[in-house]
Order: C-alpha cells, then sequence, then structure tokens
C-alpha cells in the first residue's frame, strides 16, 4: 500500500481552514476587540487597555444579567438533571415498560422544536387573557393571573418556565441511555434482598449514571449562561432590563447601541465561565474513557 | 406469626399499588402538560382570532383550513424553502469534509496528527454565541453577509468537530483488509474512502446528518445577526417577521407555527433510533 505524504494534509485541508477561520480566528478577534473603544456608528476606534473589562463593574445591567443567569443554572440543575434523571429511572421500571415509549416520545417532544416556535407559542400562553390565566381563574386562584411577561418580578421566571418545559426531555433522553445500559441483574438481586424502589434508586442508579450526570450538568450549566434565544423572543430583557441575560447584554451592546468593544467583552466574560465547564467536562471524559 | 407476615406483604402490596398509581398520576400530568399546548396549538391553528380569546379551550366550531394557506402564502413557504435549503447545504458540506478529516486522522501516519486532532476536537468546547461581534465582522470582511453562505460556513464550522469526532471513531472500527486488497487492484485512496468506508458507515452518516440538521434547522442567533433581508431568513428568524406581518390573526399565526414545526418532528420520528444514539455519543454538546 503505498501513500503519497501530502495526502492526509489535503484530506484535513477543508477542515482546518474552516475550523480555524470560524471558530479560532474569531476567539481572538474577540480578545482583541475588547481591549478597544470602538463603536460600529463612529469609525474612531481606541485602544483602551483593561477599561471596558472594568466598565463591567459599574454595569448595573451586567449585574442583573448575571443574576438572572444563576437563577437559570439554578432552576435548570434542579429541573432538568433532578427532574429529568427522576422521569427516566421511572419509565425504564419494569412496572410502565407498557407505556414507556409513549411517554418518552411526547416527552422529548419540545426539544426539537425551535426555540422561536415555543417562544411564540408561549406568549399566547402568558397573554393576560391567555390560556394559563384563564386556568387560573377557573381553579380559583385568580389573584395570581398576572401578566406574566410584562412584570418585572414575574418576566424571568416566566421565561425559565418555559425553558424546563422544552428542555427536561433531553436530558431525561440522555438518562434513559445510560440507564439502559445498567445490567438488569443489579435490580434483580437487590429486590430480591427486599429493597424498596428508592432504595434502588438512590444505591443502584445513580452511582451507575453519576458520569451521564455530570455531562447533563455541564450541559445545563453551559446552557444556562449561554441562554439567548428564549429569552429574546419573550420579553427582549424587558420590562425595563428585568429578565436580561448576559446573551441578550451582548446582543443590545453590539447591535443595538453599537458598542462592539464592550460587547466582545461581555463575550469573554461568557467564554471564560463556558470554557471552564467545557474543561471540567473533558476531564470526565477522559476519566470514563480508560 | 406467619399471618403477621403475609397481613405485612398484604398491606405492603395495597401500598405499593397506591404508589404506582400516583407515579403513573405524575407521569400521565407531565405528559399534559407538554402535550397539552402543542396539541392547542394545533387545534387553534383552524380558529379565527375571536375563536381563540372567546373559546380558548374548545374545538373550531369551523375548521379554517384556508389559515394554512394564508400563513404558507405569507412569508412561511420562502423561510421554509430557506431553511431547507441551508440545512442541506450545512449537511452536505459538514459530512463532507468531516469525513475527509476522519479518514486523514484514523487511515493515515503522518507528523502532526494528533496535534490537528485535539485542533478539530477541541472546537467543540466553542459555543457560537461568543464568537457573536467577530464572526459578524467576519463575514461583512468575506464578502458574505447577507448571504445563505454567512449562516452554512460558521454552522459547518461548529458542527465539523463532533463529525469528525463520530466518523472517526467509526472508521477505526473498519476492518482494513478490504481496503488494502482494493489498493492492490490499483483504488485510490478517494476511491477507497467512498466506495468501501463510507458505504459501510451508513448508520453513522445517518446519525451525523439527523444532529446536522436539527442544529441547522433550528439555529437562531446567526440568523438573526448574520442575514438583513427577511426574503433570506430561514424559520428560526422568519417567524419573527411573520409575526409582525399577521399581527393580530392569531389563527394564522399558528398555523405557521405549526407547519414550521413538522418537519422536524417527523423526521425524528422516522428516524429515533439514530436521533437518540446520535445524542448519547454526541451528548457531549449541549
Amino acid at each position: 500500500m503505498r501513500k503519497k505524504k501530502i495526502t492526509p494534509y489535503l484530506f484535513l485541508l477543508p477542515s482546518l481552514i474552516i475550523i480555524i477561520l470560524f471558530v479560532y480566528y474569531p476567539l481572538i478577534r474577540n480578545i482583541e476587540y475588547s481591549l478597544f473603544d470602538w463603536n460600529i456608528f463612529s469609525i474612531a476606534r481606541e485602544f483602551i487597555g483593561f477599561q471596558n473589562y472594568q466598565h463591567l463593574f459599574q454595569d448595573p445591567v451586567f449585574f442583573t444579567a448575571l443574576k438572572n443567569n444563576i437563577l437559570y443554572a439554578i432552576f435548570s440543575v434542579v429541573f432538568q438533571v433532578g427532574g429529568g434523571l427522576i422521569v427516566a429511572a421511572i419509565l425504564e421500571d419494569k412496572i410502565f415498560s407498557r407505556f414507556s415509549k409513549i411517554f418518552r416520545t411526547v416527552y422529548f417532544i419540545p426539544v426539537l422544536i425551535s426555540t422561536t416556535i415555543i417562544g411564540l407559542l408561549f406568549t399566547f400562553i402568558y397573554e393576560p387573557q391567555g390560556m394559563l390565566n384563564q386556568l387560573l381563574t377557573s381553579i380559583g386562584l385568580e389573584e395570581f393571573a398576572i401578566g406574566w411577561l410584562g412584570n418585572s418580578t414575574t418576566a424571568i421566571y416566566a421565561v425559565i418556565g418555559v425553558s424546563q418545559w422544552q428542555n427536561i426531555g433531553y436530558i431525561m433522553m440522555l438518562f434513559l441511555v445510560a440507564i439502559q445500559r445498567i445490567p438488569p441483574t443489579l435490580y434483580e438481586a437487590a429486590s430480591l434482598d427486599g429493597a424498596s424502589k428508592i432504595q434502588m434508586f438512590l444505591r443502584i442508579t445513580v452511582p451507575a449514571v453519576k458520569e451521564t450526570m455530570i455531562v447533563c450538568l455541564v450541559i445545563t450549566l453551559s446552557g444556562a449562561f449561554l441562554v439567548f434565544n428564549e429569552i429574546f423572543i419573550l420579553t427582549s430583557g424587558g420590562p425595563g432590563n428585568a429578565s436580561a441575560v448576559l446573551g441578550m447584554h451582548l446582543y443590545n451592546e453590539a447591535f443595538i447601541h453599537g458598542n462592539m468593544g464592550y460587547a466582545s467583552t461581555i463575550a469573554n466574560v461568557i467564554f471564560v465561565l463556558t470554557l471552564f465547564l467545557a474543561l471540567i467536562q473533558m476531564k470526565v471524559f477522559k476519566t470514563g474513557k480508560e | 406469626m406467619m399471618k403477621e407476615r403475609t397481613r405485612n406483604i398484604k398491606t405492603q402490596r395495597v401500598f405499593s399499588r397506591l404508589q404506582i398509581g400516583l407515579v403513573f398520576g405524575f407521569l400521565l400530568i407531565y405528559f399534559v402538560v407538554i402535550a397539552y399546548p402543542l396539541i392547542w396549538m394545533v387545534i387553534s391553528s383552524f380558529k379565527d382570532t375571536a375563536t381563540i380569546f372567546g373559546d380558548t379551550w374548545g374545538l373550531p366550531q369551523e375548521w379554517k383550513i384556508g389559515n394554512y394557506a394564508t400563513a404558507w402564502d405569507l412569508g412561511i413557504s420562502s423561510y421554509f424553502l430557506n431553511s431547507v435549503l441551508v440545512t442541506t447545504l450545512t449537511c452536505f458540506i459538514t459530512v463532507l469534509i468531516s469525513a475527509f478529516a476522519a479518514y486523514a486522522l484514523s487511515r493515515f501516519e503522518f507528523k502532526g496528527k494528533m496535534f490537528f486532532f485535539l485542533l478539530i476536537s477541541a472546537g467543540l468546547m466553542f459555543s457560537p454565541q461568543v464568537s457573536l461581534v467577530p464572526l459578524y465582522q467576519l463575514t461583512q470582511d468575506l464578502g458574505i453577509y447577507n448571504t445563505y453562505w454567512a449562516l452554512i460556513l460558521p454552522y459547518v464550522a461548529f458542527q465539523i468537530p463532533l463529525t469528525v469526532l463520530l466518523f472517526r471513531a467509526h472508521f477505526l472500527g473498519i476492518d482494513k483488509e478490504l481496503e488494502e486488497s482494493a489498493f492492490l487492484d490499483g483504488c485510490t485512496s478517494m476511491g477507497v474512502l467512498f466506495r468501501i468506508i463510507l458505504p459501510l458507515s451508513t448508520p453513522i452518516v445517518l446519525t451525523a446528518t439527523v444532529l446536522i440538521s436539527f442544529f441547522a434547522w433550528n439555529e437562531f442567533m446567526f440568523s438573526l445577526v448574520f442575514l438583513d433581508d427577511d426574503s433570506l431568513k430561514t424559520i428560526p428568524t422568519g417567524l419573527l417577521a411573520f409575526r409582525g406581518a399577521v399581527s393580530t390573526n392569531w389563527g394564522v399565526m399558528l398555523a405557521g407555527l405549526t407547519i414550521s414545526a413538522l418537519p422536524i418532528v417527523i423526521l425524528f420520528l422516522l428516524t429515533q433510533k439514530y436521533f437518540i444514539s446520535g445524542l448519547a455519543e454526541g451528548g457531549v454538546k449541549g
């Protein structure tokens, strides 16, 4: 078998060009941009060192956004990782095996649908006269029937709710695959020993899916710090900046106010947060493969 | 002693039946919470605005099939075609050049192999959102801003890492004997890739295609920022323009949402197996 030395490089070339140009080069430019005072509506571009980073600490919207991202993260971990695992464990139990397929297919469907569609659908549901408030009124909870998205206290929770509604199914599916890999004999032995379902869940299922759990934690946490679509569609960060998140703040600074330098600075904050999470995941995956 | 034991087992059974009932009830409620809004979307897409407001929960008295035609003509058709075009090209290019890269990384020995492998797979760690501003600038510098390529090329770039990882792992598992005899018969490297390796990799190619389509069909942020003309927009951002166009006609709006949601749901139902194995293997990326 004779192969020319240059052949593998030619095969790699297209991927390398595209990845370097569209993934790595922008990351470097991002760092560069963040050191400049650069507004897209003016030609002036002035080197200002780390002033954009100092500005972060005086920017109340940045802190609101960071707080909302953290809220997002807490809810996502509880509902998606916690809830997703419990639902997966229930669906994998023999007792429910007859219904399991239909349940898991339906639970998964929202994952497939674009956030725009889900977001627009929920603007109908959250309307002051919409489905949710009609439901609340009909069960005697009319004092809770408010304009969910227009209220600065509830707006962020309303959007977080939509995200949970949409994404639990995804994490559930990852757990389902992991649980299916657990040898059934483990459960049979435990059941002969008289272990209850809850004991089996805690002593067999949870330890066996530990690795998947870390992967899911990283996925939901980085999802929570990258969130943009739902916020953009449902509230655009409003009312005021009450439901702003880092992604929304980045978008507004860049494409509404034209502050490209400062927007890149916000992007770098998101970059550091998500890179940190990705590194954890890489480490877990490496140890998992040994 | 014996009696007490049977009674214990009996109460335990009753108790566990109650528990099973409760858990089943929970599954059902969760089912309704997920399914109802979607069913409501489909049913209401056949109503007019007044009925959607006035009779939120009921079936339409008159099924307004015309809502779908109106939605299609008011823009959905062009967003739909744009999405099909962008998704197809993204899939095709990503699969092709990822197969090249995975072939190099699984069948050749060369200097820097490990480095190139890491360079490509590390791409997984970076999220598209972070590069929004420089990519926006780059699309303008390259002259592709406000064209389909402003979406396709970045989509390809961000899908290559996972696709290469999936392909490489699969290629490494393919027996090399066939290829060696093909080489002896004078087959080129390219020929071996297309005539032997790829035909033996159909399931993984399908898995990758499903994952890439899912990403490209639903991507929002790039489509929002790198395109200016509404006529070029893909479904996720086109729907926002569509909302402006139909403003108060809710039935038409919901019809538009339903048409847009259908293809990927149908694709999923048809390819569930590949989809789930793809998610499991690619669980690397959210």
